[in-house]
């Protein structure tokens, strides 16, 4: 009944939902390494770029992108406060003092203003990149990415198969947990139990008739499950794969567009150097 | 064994005894026989020792004593893996079997697990699929599917492993009836069309109607056996295992005992046939 | 307690992609002392209308909901939305809600998975505890409370109030678990398919004592079922949802007659009523009100007068 909107999937047929998972944990992964190299303005605009390209062809809103910035709107702010007070420096961008305000340890300067602005750019940049590969890739799709790369690991004994299951059937029994949560406490709702008032030690109390029968239904599930698993033959080795993941001609699109973004950044660093 | 045993029966269990452990024994003594290509119903009360005995037929439990046969095949350690995709179990809580979130990555468990090469799994996919009647659905996520549709999914998952024999242990009991018929359905089809011996375990005493044959347990052990036809004429018998007639069944024999002389049927048309026999 | 809806509509969801209509403009009223059927498909909004019932789907509150939709200049403003249980008025949120809660018990669909406490006693006297209102009850009160629920619903208080009650056998469970809720006393009682996965037997248990219970305990008792036989020998009226709306409310006697028209819409009809329109095709007319007694009876006499 009601829809859980689990992984923030944003559905569409885009350019970047069809790429490979794998290519787009590669991506991500270049992505922050493009950020981090990126030690002035112009390294940054350039991924900022970057990523409002990807986010065009993404098809997902750019109000919806950015609402994934809400939360760690605080985290940010904070960030950016402390920068301010505690960077120290003389270096002056624009005309004015190269210090407006000193007391103690803290300290306004035109190099801690800059500095803050360039680390909170960096945050959301982060934040942005990664929410667009939640958006773009549903939770199995990600699995089987994430089974995939993991895959050279099974050289060292690396349980990756049974790894992939288990997070494949977490994915799987996430939305049926939840509405027998939903289930469970409204029958105890209606038998009287108050969820909504009382100090915290009282709520956390509150939830032991809900926490019980979950806890027991979870057990429950989970002996079937595996007699079902066997039932079909399961015997964790020796088993094949029916998905195989497929690099296409996007994915080598989306490899130039990441090699080109590391290289510009990597060039931006080396010619325009710290403007810090 | 001898050859002709081969083709007669899918699953033989001599002298079967199984218990948990802790206080008598589930199952006790219990000999049956299913004939391949039939269809079967087990009838029985709730806690009779009918969920056990699927679980018995497929190896998931080992038999404290007696043998259990598939195919003429003694089921043990050793041919275990090789019996079990032969006899496909599909059990009671729609929620509870599916491994994948994704339809199509479910039924391919399966045939994943004995090591079934791609182009196989695709056909076996596509093959089970529409035997349930779910194509539409291959990328469908399983979670928001109707509880008959996760049940027909289920019942993909085992038909991928292209089993003999699929055995279905209260897979009606959680569904509307809605999901009752497609799921009786499917497997009606499947018996008649791909020859797969059915195994119906419920206490749904109208579902055993269709049945060529039921046999009925109580106390882990089997105390009737026949067509339904027969087993429902023994309607007292029945209600001292905790079972009742079906309603038709009721019906015929309250008329029979108010002194009208209707036949012993379980078709409702049929019996109305015989109620207007008797009134004109 | 009279339980009235009038133009009662809900969207799970509302105001986002996902929303859904789960209940359409439903009118709806159960008298005091029926034992009132509800039955439709999955998802046609019967369980929604239910859980209204007791304020576990909260109505907006009615000012609100006016005010939601500004009215252009001479549209006709909506119906007000009445949904009213008792004195209960559910569509003002200063009701009391806990009252209301311990006037209409809810079992739900499997209730046996919401035990949860250690004995079979405390499980029973969650519900009494919590509706006590002021103070704590005494362990008397307690006791001979939890000892009337459970041999209300045919337990042996002395055998089983101490017991886990995870050790009991799954019928046993499902009675438990109805003792908590009718612990309090409810003047109406909410099943949903209180005999869904018991065996025959245990069905016929389960109706038998809900009409013992209907009698004594529960002035008015509400159930959804999907088993037309059930709904055809037990109840005194049914609505039939479908959709969202509430495509007939009327006893099963003249609701059954309509065997073409639920036949069409998906819906399973009792055997009774199978037979009657089989006799019918075969120019016999079976005037009964579809319970198994009422058949017999009307077909055994069809006998002495046609012979």
């Amino acid at each position: 009944m009601k829809a859980v909107a689990f992984g923030q999937y944003y559905p569409a047929n885009s350019f970047v939902h069809r790429l490979d998972p794998r290519m787009k944990l590669l991506f991500l992964v270049a992505f922050i390494v493009a950020i981090f190299v990126a030690n002035n303005f112009y390294g940054l605009a350039a991924c900022a770029a970057v990523l409002v390209f990807v986010i065009a062809f993404s098809r997902v809103p750019f109000l919806k992108v950015l609402s994934a910035v809400k939360g760690i709107f605080f985290l940010a702010i904070f960030t950016g406060a402390i920068n301010v007070l505690f960077h120290t420096g003389e270096k002056t961008y624009w005309a004015g003092p190269a210090v407006y305000w000193n007391w103690g340890i803290f300290c306004v300067s035109q190099e801690g203003i800059v500095f803050s602005v360039f680390l909170i750019l960096r945050l959301l940049l982060l934040v942005l990149c990664s929410s667009m590969l939640t958006y773009t890739t549903t939770p199995v799709s990600l699995t089987d990415g994430i089974e995939s790369i993991l895959t050279p690991l099974k050289w060292v004994k690396f349980p990756v198969h049974a790894l992939a299951l288990i997070m494949s059937i977490a994915l799987r029994m996430i939305p049926t947990l939840m509405e027998e949560t939903a289930r469970i406490k409204n029958a105890q709702t209606a038998r009287g139990a108050n969820f909504e008032s009382g100090n915290l030690f009282k709520r956390i109390g509150a939830f032991i008739p809900v926490l019980i029968p979950l806890l027991l239904s979870a057990f429950r599930r989970a002996d079937e499950l595996s007699d079902a698993m066997e039932a079909r033959c399961y015997k964790g080795e020796k088993r094949t794969k029916y998905k195989k993941l497929r690099f296409s001609w996007r994915d080598l699109v989306a490899f130039l567009v990441m090699a080109a973004m590391i290289a510009g950044v990597a060039l931006l660093r080396v010619y325009l150097g710290e403007i810090l | 064994m001898t050859v002709q045993e081969l083709p007669e029966n899918a699953i033989e269990m001599r002298n079967v005894s199984f218990s948990y452990g802790q206080g008598g024994f589930c199952i006790q003594g219990l000999n049956l026989e299913v004939k391949k290509g039939e269809f079967l119903a087990v009838l029985g009360h709730n806690g009779s020792g009918k969920s056990t005995l699927a679980r018995l037929a497929n190896g998931i439990l080992m038999p404290d004593k007696g043998e259990i046969s598939i195919f003429g095949q003694v089921l043990d350690d050793k041919h275990l893996y090789d019996l079990r995709s032969r006899v496909g179990v599909v059990f009671q809580n729609p929620d509870n079997q599916t491994v994948a979130s994704v339809v199509e990555d479910d039924v391919a468990f399966g045939a994943e697990n004995v090591g079934l090469d791609r182009e196989e799994i695709g056909r076996r996919i596509d093959f089970a699929l529409s035997a349930v009647g779910m194509q539409d659905y291959r990328y469908a996520t399983v979670s928001r599917l109707s509880g008959g549709q996760k049940q027909r999914i289920a019942i993909a998952g085992v038909l991928a492993l292209r089993p003999d024999v699929m055995i279905l242990d209260e897979s009606t009991a959680m569904l509307d009836p809605k999901g009752r018929r497609e799921i009786i359905d499917v497997v009606s089809r499947l018996n008649r069309e791909e020859g797969v011996t059915v195994v119906l375990i419920t206490h749904f005493v109208e579902e055993a109607l269709l049945a060529d044959r039921a046999v009925v347990m109580n106390r882990g052990e089997i105390v009737m056996r026949g067509t339904p036809a027969e087993i429902f004429s023994r309607g007292d018998e029945l209600l001292t295992y905790n079972l009742t007639l079906p309603r038709i069944g009721i019906i015929s024999k309250r008329l029979r005992e108010g002194g009208m002389s209707v036949g012993d049927t379980l078709d409702f048309e049929k019996l109305a046939e015989e109620i207007a026999r008797c009134v004109s | 307690m009279r339980i009235v809806a009038e133009h009662l509509t809900h969207i799970y969801n509302d105001g986002t992609p996902f929303a859904a209509k789960a209940l359409d403009d439903i009118s709806l009223t159960v008298e005091e002392g029926e034992f009132f059927g509800i039955i439709g498909h999955t998802g046609s909004g019967k369980s929604t209308f239910v859980q209204h019932l007791n304020a576990l789907i909260r109505l907006p509150s009615s000012k609100k909901h006016f005010h939601k939709k500004r009215l252009k200049k001479g549209e006709i403003p909506p119906p007000a939305t009445v949904l009213k249980v008792g004195d209960f008025d559910l569509t003002d949120k200063n009701t009391d809600f806990y009252a209301l809660r311990r006037s209409v018990g809810m079992v739900f669909q499997y209730p046996e998975y919401q035990l949860f406490a250690e004995t079979v006693k405390e499980d029973v006297a969650f519900g009494y505890k919590n509706f006590y209102g002021k103070g704590k009850p005494s362990e008397e009160e307690v006791t001979t409370a939890v000892r009337g629920a459970l041999e209300a619903v045919g337990l042996d208080y002395d055998e089983i109030a101490d017991k886990s009650p995870f050790d009991l056998s799954g019928g046993q469970k499902r009675r438990v678990a109805v003792a908590g809720v009718i612990v309090t006393k409810p003047e109406v009682l909410v099943l949903d398919e209180p005999a869904a996965g018991l065996d025959p037997l245990g069905k016929q248990e389960m109706m038998r004592l809900l009409h013992e219970i209907h009698g004594s305990w529960c002035k008015t008792v509400i159930i959804v079922s999907h088993d037309m036989d059930e709904i055809a020998e037990n109840c005194t009226h049914v609505a039939v949802f479908e959709e969202g709306r509430v495509r007939y409310v009327l006893p099963p006697s003249e609701l059954f007659q309509r065997a073409e028209e639920l036949l069409s819409l998906g819906l399973d009809i009792p055997l009774t009523a199978k037979l009657v329109s089989a006799l019918k095709r075969r120019g016999i007319s079976v005037d009964c009100d579809f319970t198994t007694e009422d058949f017999i009876r009307k077909v055994l006499a069809l006998r002495g007068g046609g012979a």
